[in-house]
């Protein structure tokens, strides 16, 4: 059998692992990634890139028909048509581009790639199969990277009319009728690019509203938003199976049949901790997910794991913040967890973002919000609807967190993390000049409110 | 693990205010619930405050004679388990005063409802407020951020704090955190104890001392204590010291160089043939060395009867002239209170002395796993003047031969 040695030894090149991988090789260390699929993992192949692409073409197609009849624009045009195929064409040209884009910096950190399966034969050493034979690789530290997978409902198993958010996300064409199950993020997500594209959506949600992590005041716009696009919500209610071209759903008045042609299922994700020896090493687990410190080490000595396998939030960001410590920490850097924030957005219609604490978290904080019907800019974007909300400190002004529900609102995540890294107070943030007109005017405006000061409103 | 404020409980009948009279902690000290972290007194009365975690503690809240209102931190604990702010219990106040007439006795107060709520405003920080910068170069410095207070906004610790911490001087020493003693006391030495500085001044000022120490496994030795002790009947208990007597008599018949005077006046090396063994004894009125003559001609039984009463006639004053004078080599052994190790000093003019320091189980490697062993260290000193190192090291090689092989110290000499 062929054999080598690294010093790092990453399994998975999702975000967190090629992270890991390119900034270990720029720290010097022999790094070797194996990968069974394409460079970028779940993230840029059949997650959050796909995704993204799909909801822009949503979008466009759905502003095109917006467009084609009366409009406050004042402009005419010809009803759209749809080839979902050359969606997907252009669409996985941007994932070829990404992770070919992934592959060279990886290359040019002279990290070593390996494609093939992997199998851990103790904690420093793993057999891949590779295309030209299985591969030896003995290495000084492990990283698993491995991410996580759809989870499958015992009563839908993937297959056939059953699809998960991978095969949502390479459709050739838009299904008439669209039912899915689990009113999460991934669900929604997908749910409305459908229905802008055409589609019959139908949302199946067991606990009482969508999106039960957030508080009710942010997914509101998102409800309201769902029922113009047409999309049906039914909360409070469990998926029983597919049958004969119906998804059959328990509901407190008794059971429904819900014509679909295909049913989505996006109830969560798993953590991808089985099928690759990884129950050899016997390392302590968080329930599900691998238990790791603050260094993301395991039970075991130059054993590390990062991203989804480590748990929630299954985040790309969070996993590349863990990838570039792992490998500082592999380096001998003295690098510790020590983020305050993590962000996290929906892209919904309209989007949400969160950091840090939500007012339900903090019931002795201070909340000030500020509306986008009060902002210029959303207006000239004929989207006024949703808000920037902050919560804070009631004696210290400290901004403890900082949430917003709006079009575009996605593109604020930075400047919330910012805020709370840097901890900011909410007189920091008003005496920061926001440009004008954006919408992040909006978040001066709510600190300004919060302040007893507000000039707009 | 998690960060949490104890705060000045809510001492009752109406103290808005206590004054800090002791700490009984310092930042960095562990402490364990129901320790006593500090003493505060209010006008009535002075009140120790509990831990409520065990943890670490990481910052004070005040200093000795400082006012701190009631709800103010008193101190930032770190532990184990979901961080919180409490007020410390109120215990009962330990009146001062004589306790007053029954008519005059206050009626207890209902316990006050939820100081919780009313005293802590805002929530405690889990994380000191700092810019990623910040955090970073003070964990390259090694500074741990939570014992700075920041000058920024809502107590944010900014660059120039930290730049003012790092370019401070190490710390100062804490301030007294109790009454201060005074005074000196003179006391002559005289007697015994002049005598005992005479000579060990002498010894230590004219002595080249090497001292060797070497770990001896004592596991066979002590299970033929343990049997010669089990059916001694009428004879007196065996100590260790019979049989290191033994085997230092045992050993000297190879190493006739170990068991002499050295007149280095003279210049002349007096080796003796009888092992007239000095053994260190403490007495009340100090260090004696009360003489086993003719250990060589004893047995373990013989010499531990005469060990024992030796010791007690030095302990009574007792012991004649002829029982103190006349060592050709000693043994110090501090028993029980023994160390890992000693520097014994040598009883001039002999040239060797042997220090017996505490036994102990401890793990050894046997070739393929730890196992308990009985280890007991020896320190034995010699006057490098006329031993070499090397001849230390070979007898005390001898000593450890022969402890931990104790058959061979009562086979025949060859001579």
């Amino acid at each position: 059998m062929r054999r080598e040695t690294c010093q790092v030894l990453i399994l998975g090149a999702g975000p967190g692992g090629y992270v890991c991988a390119i900034r270990a090789g720029q720290l010097g260390l022999d790094t070797v990634v194996v990968e069974a699929a394409a460079p970028g993992g779940t993230c840029l192949n059949v997650g959050c890139i796909p995704s993204k692409a799909l909801i822009h073409a949503a979008n466009e197609f759905q502003a095109a028909r917006h467009l084609a009849g009366p409009n406050a624009l004042g402009i005419t045009g010809a009803a759209p048509t749809i080839e979902l195929s050359r969606t997907m064409a252009w669409k996985d040209g941007i994932v070829a581009r990404l992770t070919g884009g992934v592959a060279g910096l990886m290359r040019k950190a002279k990290v070593r790639m390996v494609a093939g399966q992997a199998r851990i034969l103790d904690g420093k050493s793993v057999e891949v199969a590779t295309s030209d034979g299985p591969l030896h690789i003995q290495t000084e530290h492990l990283v698993i990277a491995t991410g996580s997978r759809p989870q499958d409902l015992p009563v839908l198993p993937f297959g056939g009319d059953i699809l998960s958010s991978t095969e949502a996300l390479s459709l050739a064409a838009v299904p008439r009728r669209l039912a899915i199950v689990g009113g999460g993020y991934i669900g929604l997500e997908i749910g409305t690019a459908m229905a802008k594209l055409g589609a019959e959506v139908t949302v199946v949600e067991a606990a009482p509203r969508l999106l039960p992590q957030y508080d009710a005041e942010l997914t509101r716009p998102v409800a309201a938003r769902l029922k113009t696009l047409g999309v049906a919500v039914l909360t409070g209610a469990r998926a029983q199976g597919f049958a004969d071209g119906a998804l059959v759903v328990a509901t407190a008045e008794g059971d429904r049949r819900i014509p679909a042609d295909k049913v989505l299922v996006t109830v969560g994700r798993a953590a991808a901790t089985g099928g690759f020896g990884l129950e050899l090493l016997q390392l302590d687990m968080a329930g599900p997910f691998i238990a790791v410190d603050d260094r993301c080490r395991t039970s075991m000595h130059r054993v590390h794991a990062i991203g989804d396998v480590t748990g929630d939030p299954m985040l790309a960001h969070r996993a590349m913040a863990q990838g570039n410590l792992v490998a500082e920490v592999i380096a001998g850097r003295n690098a510790v967890w020590d983020k305050r924030a993590m962000p996290a957005v929906c892209f919904t219609d309209p989007e949400i973002v969160t950091v840090g604490r939500l007012p339900g978290d903090a019931p002795e904080a201070a909340v000030t919000s500020f509306p986008f019907a009060g902002n210029g800019r959303a207006l000239t974007l004929e989207r006024d609807d949703g808000f920037v909300r902050v919560v804070h400190d009631r004696a210290t002004g400290l901004v403890l967190g900082i949430q917003a529900v709006g079009a575009g609102v996605s593109e604020l995540a930075g400047q919330f993390a910012l805020a709370l890294e840097m901890a900011a107070t909410l007189t920091d943030i008003a005496a920061t000049i926001h440009a004008h007109p954006t919408l992040g005017e909006t978040v001066q405006e709510a600190a300004l409110k919060g302040l007893g000061q507000a000039l707009h409103m | 693990m998690s960060i949490s404020s104890i705060r000045v409980p809510d001492v009752g009948e109406g103290v808005a205010e206590v004054e800090l009279v002791e700490w009984h902690v310092k930042p960095g000290d562990i402490v364990r619930e129901d320790d006593t972290i500090a003493a505060v007194m209010t006008d009535k009365a002075t009140v120790e405050i509990p831990s409520l975690f065990a943890g670490k503690v990481l910052s004070l809240g005040g200093e000795i004679g400082e006012t701190l209102a009631v709800g103010a931190v008193l101190v930032t604990i770190e532990h184990a388990g979901e961080g919180r702010v409490a007020s410390a219990p109120a215990p009962a106040p330990q009146a001062e005063a004589a306790p007053a007439a029954p008519a005059e006795a206050p009626m207890p107060k209902a316990p006050s409802a939820a100081p919780l709520g009313s005293v802590a405003p805002r929530p405690a920080v889990q994380a000191p407020l700092a810019s990623p910068a910040v955090r970073a170069r003070a964990r390259e410095a090694g500074l741990d951020l939570r014992q700075l207070r920041g000058t920024g906004p809502a107590g944010r610790i900014t660059e120039t704090d930290l730049a003012a911490a790092l370019a401070a001087p190490p710390q100062a020493p804490a301030a007294p955190t109790g009454r201060r003693r005074e005074g000196s006391e003179q006391i002559r030495i005289l007697g015994l104890r002049r005598k005992i500085a005479d000579r060990m001044a002498l010894a230590n000022a004219r002595i080249p001392h090497i001292t060797v120490i070497e770990e001896i496994d004592m596991t066979a030795l002590e299970d033929l204590r343990a049997t010669m002790n089990a059916t001694r009947g009428e004879r007196p208990k065996l100590t260790v010291l019979p049989f290191i007597a033994a085997a230092l008599c045992r050993a000297v018949v190879d190493h006739p160089e170990m068991n002499a005077h050295f007149d280095d006046d003279a210049g002349i090396v007096t080796r003796h043939r009888p092992v007239h063994l000095g053994i260190a004894t403490m007495t009340g009125a100090g260090l004696m060395v009360p003489v086993l003559r003719h250990a060589e001609s004893l047995g373990p039984f013989a010499a531990a009867a005469e060990i024992a009463r030796l010791a007690e006639a030095a302990r009574s004053g007792k012991a004649t002239r002829d029982e103190l004078t006349g060592s050709t080599l000693t043994i110090s052994s501090l028993g029980p209170l023994g160390a890992i190790a000693t520097t014994p000093i040598i009883n001039a003019p002999e040239v060797a002395i042997l220090g017996v320091n505490k036994m102990a189980v401890r793990p050894m490697w046997d070739g393929r796993q730890f196992v308990p062993r009985q280890m007991m260290n020896l320190s034995a000193s010699f006057d490098h003047r006329v031993i070499d190192g090397w001849d230390a090291a070979r007898f005390v090689q001898r000593l450890k031969q022969l402890l931990e092989t104790p058959a061979l110290i009562f086979m025949e000499p060859e001579v």
